[in-house]
């Protein structure tokens, strides 16, 4: 059971200087240009009210769109390597909600479940999250269909919830400790009554689902829903959990760097062979690949989902595609 | 502080380039760091990223064979960006190495089996590390036989070992080209590989078949070893799947449950059934 506490608006703002002080920065939903998205903020009256969440991810503090591995020099005969180091500065994330702090989780497992990524790990490292639990939703949000919930705790090292006057704030790990120890006087003992949470509706079974998706493998249903996808690889972008990369060279003659981006599997490109051959040639097959690496591959490798419900995609995705609602179908009784 | 970048790779110098057909080329590669050099090992089977610096990293194969110390050899095809990068190298200039990744070819447990290579046109490379492993260790295996064929015999890969092979009493090797692709003097068969090794019928009994080609070659000629008797335990291929990080985290070769650069790319045909068809 984690440590319960109290915080005031002013005891919050307060805590923000004591973070600052400490020479982090703090990343928090804002407004701006009527888009509510992360940016700096130094006091808490910056951050964003009334936001049910940011459109993109939260993954770019950890995994950046783009980023050096190595880079490198070259004369004739010879080339001289350059190790890249990660410039991960100390961060507080503040306000993201459960289901994108249950997403590093998945980041985490396909980064280190085998050999360790050091540009993961060190800003990893870097960065403590204070979630706040969801008192608002939306129609793409799914979190309770795949076992999050608006008031998780998962992925955050302090989860604060709406209260009157502030916010009950539940300090959950190390991190979240050493937070509270900036200022342990603005965590005051746990007295008001938490706002009521959003409530999120399961549409689906995930567990069900995952063990039904071996046998929908062949099913027209992945086409027919593909039909309108654009490939456009949207919904890979904004993901929290999605983490498929790709590895590019920008070179002259004499010196060069190596990056990471961020790719995605929706793309016809992925798995193009250079001889031309493609193993997902149809669009089909590329969404289908999303689903079955979401709802089948992860449980089976990782023991976790690789979907935290958080509905992104289906709020970014140009041709309406809802991933929700697709799921479900996949759930609905077979027709004979 | 910090752990190592799993993404760096090592630098190799060109030792020796051997052009082997058109646009197919050979480079013998030395680690430049002697510590490197003697921490490396790998088995048969395993492949690497070779960098062009300037163009990027490719996937291909440990085409030599682990017994042969001291240097690593891949056999690539210049068909884009990075295998023209490589193909303008010359002896004595710098690429980059990343590996070994991936599975293996288990050929400890194939002691006294008699072993049949099937493969076709640049599909021999991830082959002969494993065919050159089991002849340096020859006492170990029962018969080896070896059918190997190409569009044309200008495409043919590694010309001199094919004579070698050709001329050992202890290796039956089947040379075939594709119709039309023979040339006057050719000794040779004439047909694609699959009616080849129809034709030739290879017995499963005590046999371990290895197949590597172009996906129609692998498509057909595996229900022709089902036939003649082979159990799918007993077929083993490699995948191909396009790589970019080689260490199981880009997903891209990502096809079911495997990652071709961490489970594979040896798969017996046993195995293949179990994932779908997304190679």
């Amino acid at each position: 059971m984690a440590d319960q506490f109290q915080l005031s608006s002013a005891s919050l703002d307060a805590l923000f200087t004591a973070l600052q002080g400490d020479g982090r920065r703090i990343l928090a939903p804002t407004d701006r240009d009527g888009r509510t998205e992360l940016n700096p903020v130094q006091t808490l009256g910056q951050v964003a009210r009334d936001y049910v969440q940011t459109a993109l991810s939260a993954k770019e503090t950890v995994f950046p769109k783009v980023e050096q591995l190595l880079s490198y020099s070259m004369a004739p005969g010879q080339v001289e390597l350059v190790d890249a180091e990660p410039r991960a500065l100390p961060t507080v994330l503040f306000g993201i909600r459960p289901c994108e702090a249950g997403g590093f989780a998945a980041l985490d497992a396909v980064f280190n479940w085998d050999t360790r990524d050091r540009f993961f790990n060190a800003r990893m490292e870097q960065l403590a999250i204070i979630g706040v639990a969801c008192t608002r939703k939306d129609d793409a949000c799914f979190c309770t269909s795949v076992g999050g919930g608006p008031g998780s705790t998962r992925g955050s090292d302090i989860l604060l919830t709406p209260a009157a006057g502030g916010f009950l704030a539940q300090v959950l790990t190390d991190k979240g400790r050493a937070i509270q120890a900036l200022a342990p006087e603005l965590f005051a003992p746990a007295a008001g009554l938490a706002a009521p949470l959003a409530e999120v509706p399961a549409a689906f079974d995930h567990a069900a689902l995952t063990a039904r998706l071996p046998e929908l493998f062949d099913s027209p249903i992945w086409d027919d829903q593909a039909l309108r996808c654009l490939g456009c690889g949207a919904c890979a972008f904004v993901c929290p959990a999605c983490v498929c990369f790709d590895i590019q060279e920008e070179a002259d003659k004499k010196a060069g760097r190596r990056l990471r981006a961020w790719d995605s599997c929706g793309f016809a490109m992925f798995t193009l062979h250079a001889s031309g051959h493609n193993p997902r040639p149809a669009q089909g097959a590329r969404w289908r690949q999303r689903v079955y690496h979401k709802f089948a591959t992860y449980p089976d490798r990782y023991g976790m989902l690789g979907c935290v419900g958080c509905g992104k995609c289906t709020r970014a995705c140009p041709v309406d595609m809802n991933l929700q609602e697709h799921l479900t179908q996949a759930m609905a009784p077979v027709e004979s | 502080m910090s752990e190592q970048n799993i993404y760096l790779p090592h630098l190799m110098r060109i030792a020796a380039i051997t052009d082997e057909a058109p646009g197919v080329r050979t480079f013998r590669l030395e680690f430049v760091d002697e510590a490197a050099a003697q921490a490396f090992a790998f088995r048969t089977g395993q492949f690497g990223l070779y960098s062009a610096f300037g163009e990027g990293e490719s996937t291909f194969c440990i085409a030599s064979s682990p017994t042969r110390k001291g240097y690593i050899e891949c056999t690539f095809r210049e068909v884009g960006r990075v295998t023209a990068g490589l193909a303008d190298k010359e002896v004595g200039d710098i690429v980059g190495f990343r590996g070994p990744y991936g599975n293996i070819f288990p050929i400890e447990d194939w002691r006294g089996r008699n072993l049949l290579f099937i493969t076709g046109g640049i599909a021999l490379p991830p082959l002969r590390s494993v065919i050159w492993n089991c002849l340096d260790l020859r006492d170990q295996f029962g018969d080896i036989t070896i059918v190997y064929g190409a569009r044309t015999v200008n495409d043919l890969v590694y010309k001199a070992e094919l004579k070698e092979w050709q001329e050992r009493p202890d290796v039956n090797l089947v040379l075939t080209v594709d119709p039309g692709g023979e040339t006057p003097d050719w000794t040779g068969k004439v047909g694609f590989v699959p009616p080849v090794v129809e034709q030739l019928a290879p017995s499963p009994d005590n046999t371990i078949a290895l197949v590597c080609g172009p996906p129609i070659m692998i498509k057909l000629t595996m229900p022709i070893l089902r036939k003649l008797g082979f159990a799918p335990e007993s077929i083993y291929t490699t995948l191909e799947n396009r790589m970019k990080c080689g260490v199981g985290k880009c997903g891209r070769c990502s096809t079911g449950r495997s990652y071709v650069c961490k489970d594979g790319p040896v798969y017996t045909l046993a195995e293949l059934g179990q994932l779908p068809a997304e190679y």
